[in-house]
């Protein structure tokens, strides 16, 4: 296993610019995760890596030696395809053999290799059989023991999962990431599903337009989204967004809607009035008898929890996601805590942190006193 | 209403056998017949069966007309369709092959210039093609028969529009495997195209056992002769009756080969034709 590292990574098709300057490094046995919506590039940065493609800039580094202009072949990687791209006339044995008797290895090793793999993920009885007799579950575990057998630096996965029913990706999913823990396989794993980024990586890359638009563990990027689309594309039912202005001293956000609210971490940068965007989970909405206005026009009722859609005084939409079931009328009070607001320009999106922060992008800014 | 149906398909489907299988069966018959009595027009449907034999003593000894037998021009018939099929399964399937998976400069120009030939079949060049035979010294030579039939637009588009729904994703799985373009082409591509592989090879070997026009002109040794143009020869030239009895029986014989081929491809041939998933 491997350390990855890409640099400067660009792609254009024509005059579309698929991948605007991407860079990343995937540690040794780390799994990177990138998500993003469809479109915005993920497959083609896979198949830059994987040099299925050849990048109109920046590098691909393994293990600290370039290798931006090898063949697919020699770069030790290994891919685990969408449609699985199983070779339809071969066995399950055959299609995890194939690679490693291209490479020339005993037969005794291909055999011994082909055998373990199989019995790890469960496919020991069905070595004789074509893919076309397989369920899509065993499919995929044949395309994993493919990668697997080649034990290669790296492993690709362009959303491996998207072809299975619900249940059933649940289950892969854990199974993958058990996998990979238990061998620290150093992975690159595309999806455009925020739950499977959510619980398979280490660090999350959220892809947008052919940029990074945030890098961070799960967690960081669900706590502190480094703008509107991350904080809108990470998290279901999606956080509301809602116009504010800034008060004076910047320590609170005047809600179009009505109050202000003074923000529990401390001011932000900027003159009186500046435009805001407030954003704040479904989730962490709280019903309050002396909170806004709120009038229901929608319930979902989920079972353990209920979805309330509404509108604020100015008319402004709003998701309340709240424990149990949702109380009767169609007037409900919210209020909005401060310390689970996230505090955005509403120019360009980006966060905005506390002046008085340590941490976070503009902790280099920070006026103390 | 579902058994009306079935009904009906199936009185179709009987009327259908009768019209396909009514004239095989009429020269099956005619070949035990009188020659005289075919001429005159009256021709039964019951085979009379002590004439059986003449099958195989027009297989072993000729039709009379022609010294060579008609076992060898069923050979010469069967090595030319043969060679036709193989060939242009060959050539067609590299150059699809090419068209396809291949980025190489005026690779465009090479598929439209290959499509453009379905413009020209060999009744068309006719004459050039024999002009080039004969400044080969091809002429009166088994490669003479088959060597201008192998280049083949038709098959070419036909694996074309195969390769093109290989989807792109097994392709690159190969690649990242290792397979070379020539490992490619054995391990995966060839297997995989296997059923419309097969399902050409029929109609291409059936399309080389019925040549007339260029055997005809190439070939003039009766060494040479297909069972084809033997047939053809016994047509009536104005000084000899026509012996309509021999003709039928190696019309009989001539149709057996291709219904072998059929028959045996048939599997693969069927599934060729309708499988799309792939
Ligand atoms: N070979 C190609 N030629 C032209 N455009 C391409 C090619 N491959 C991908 N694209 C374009 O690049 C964009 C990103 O594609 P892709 O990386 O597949 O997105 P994702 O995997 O994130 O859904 C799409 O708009 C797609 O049309
Ligand atoms: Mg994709």
């Amino acid at each position: 296993m491997a350390s990855l590292e890409l640099r400067g990574l660009a792609k254009s098709f024509g005059a579309q610019v698929v991948l605007d300057g991407i860079d990343l490094t995937v540690a040794d046995g780390e799994m990177l995760v990138i998500v993003g919506a469809s479109g915005c590039g993920k497959s083609t940065l896979l198949r830059l890596v994987a040099g299925l493609e050849q990048p109109s800039r920046g590098e691909v580094i393994l293990d600290g030696r370039d290798i931006t202009d090898r063949d697919p072949a020699e770069r030790d990687i290994a891919m685990v395809f969408q449609n699985y791209a199983l070779y339809p006339h071969m066995s399950v044995f055959q299609n995890m053999a194939f690679g490693l008797k291209i490479r020339g290895l005993p037969q005794a090793d291909i055999r011994r290799r082909v055998g373990a793999a199989a019995e790890m993920l469960g496919l020991g009885d069905l070595l004789t059989r074509k893919p076309r007799a397989l369920s899509g579950g065993q499919r995929q575990r044949v395309a994993m023991g493919r990668a697997i057998v080649r034990e290669p630096k790296l492993f690709l996965f362009d959303e491996p999962l998207s072809n299975l029913d619900a249940k059933l990706r649940v289950q892969m999913r854990a199974d993958i990431r058990r996998l990979q823990r238990r061998f620290a396989i150093t992975s690159l794993y595309v999806t455009h599903d925020q739950v499977e980024a959510m619980t398979l990586g280490d660090r999350l890359v959220v892809m947008r337009e052919g940029r990074a638009a945030q890098v961070a563990t799960p967690m960081e990027v669900f706590a502190r989204p480094a703008d509107t689309y991350v904080a809108g594309f990470i998290g279901a039912p999606a956080m509301n967004f809602l116009p504010a202005r800034l008060t004076a001293g910047g320590h609170g956000a005047a809600l179009a809607a009505g109050p202000a609210i003074l923000f529990a971490d401390g001011p932000r940068p900027g003159p009186e009035g500046r435009g805001l965007t407030i954003g704040i989970r479904p989730e962490h909405v709280q019903l309050d008898p002396a909170g806004m206005a709120f009038a229901v026009d929608l319930v979902e009722p989920l079972g353990s929890e209920t979805l309330v859609h509404g509108r604020l005084a100015d008319g402004e939409g709003l998701v309340v996601k709240i424990a149990g079931q949702a109380p009767p009328g169609e007037a409900l009070r919210v209020a909005l805590p401060p310390a689970q607001l996230h505090v955005f320009d509403a120019g360009n999106g980006t966060r905005l942190e506390p002046e008085t922060a340590t941490v976070g992008p503009l902790a280099g800014l920070a006026v103390t006193g | 209403m579902r058994t009306r149906t079935d009904w009906l398909a199936h009185a179709v489907l009987g009327l259908g056998v009768v019209l396909f299988a009514f004239p095989v069966w009429l020269i099956f018959a005619g070949a035990t017949q009188d020659a005289g009595a075919i001429n005159r027009g009256d021709i039964s449907l019951l085979p009379r069966l002590s004439h059986l034999g003449i099958f195989l003593s027009v297989l072993r000894n000729g039709d009379g007309a022609n010294p060579t037998p008609i076992w060898h021009m069923l050979m010469i018939s069967a090595g030319m369709a043969l060679g036709i099929a193989i060939g242009k399964i060959v050539i067609s399937l590299l150059s699809a092959y090419a068209v396809v998976f291949f980025r190489f400069p005026f690779r465009m120009l090479a598929f439209w210039t290959i499509f453009i030939t379905l413009m020209l079949p060999v009744e068309v060049r006719i004459i050039p093609t024999y002009a080039v035979m004969a400044d080969f010294h091809m002429i009166n030579s088994f490669a003479g028969l088959t060597v201008p039939l192998l280049a083949s637009a038709t098959a070419t588009l036909l694996l074309r529009q195969v390769f093109l729904a290989i989807p792109d994703e097994l392709v690159e799985a190969a690649r990242m495997d290792g397979a070379g373009p020539v490992r490619f082409l054995v391990s995966i591509l060839i297997p995989v195209s296997a059923a419309n592989l097969a399902a050409l090879f029929v109609i291409l070997f059936v399309y080389g056992w019925n040549q007339y026009l260029w055997p005809l002109l190439v070939a003039t040794d009766p060494r040479l002769d297909t069972i084809v143009i033997g047939i053809v020869q016994l047509i009536d030239t104005g000084f000899t009756l026509t012996p309509w009895n021999t003709m039928m029986a190696m019309a009989v014989l001539a149709i057996i080969p291709p219904v072998i081929v059929v028959v045996a491809m048939q599997r693969w041939f069927v599934k060729g034709l309708t499988e799309v998933e792939k």
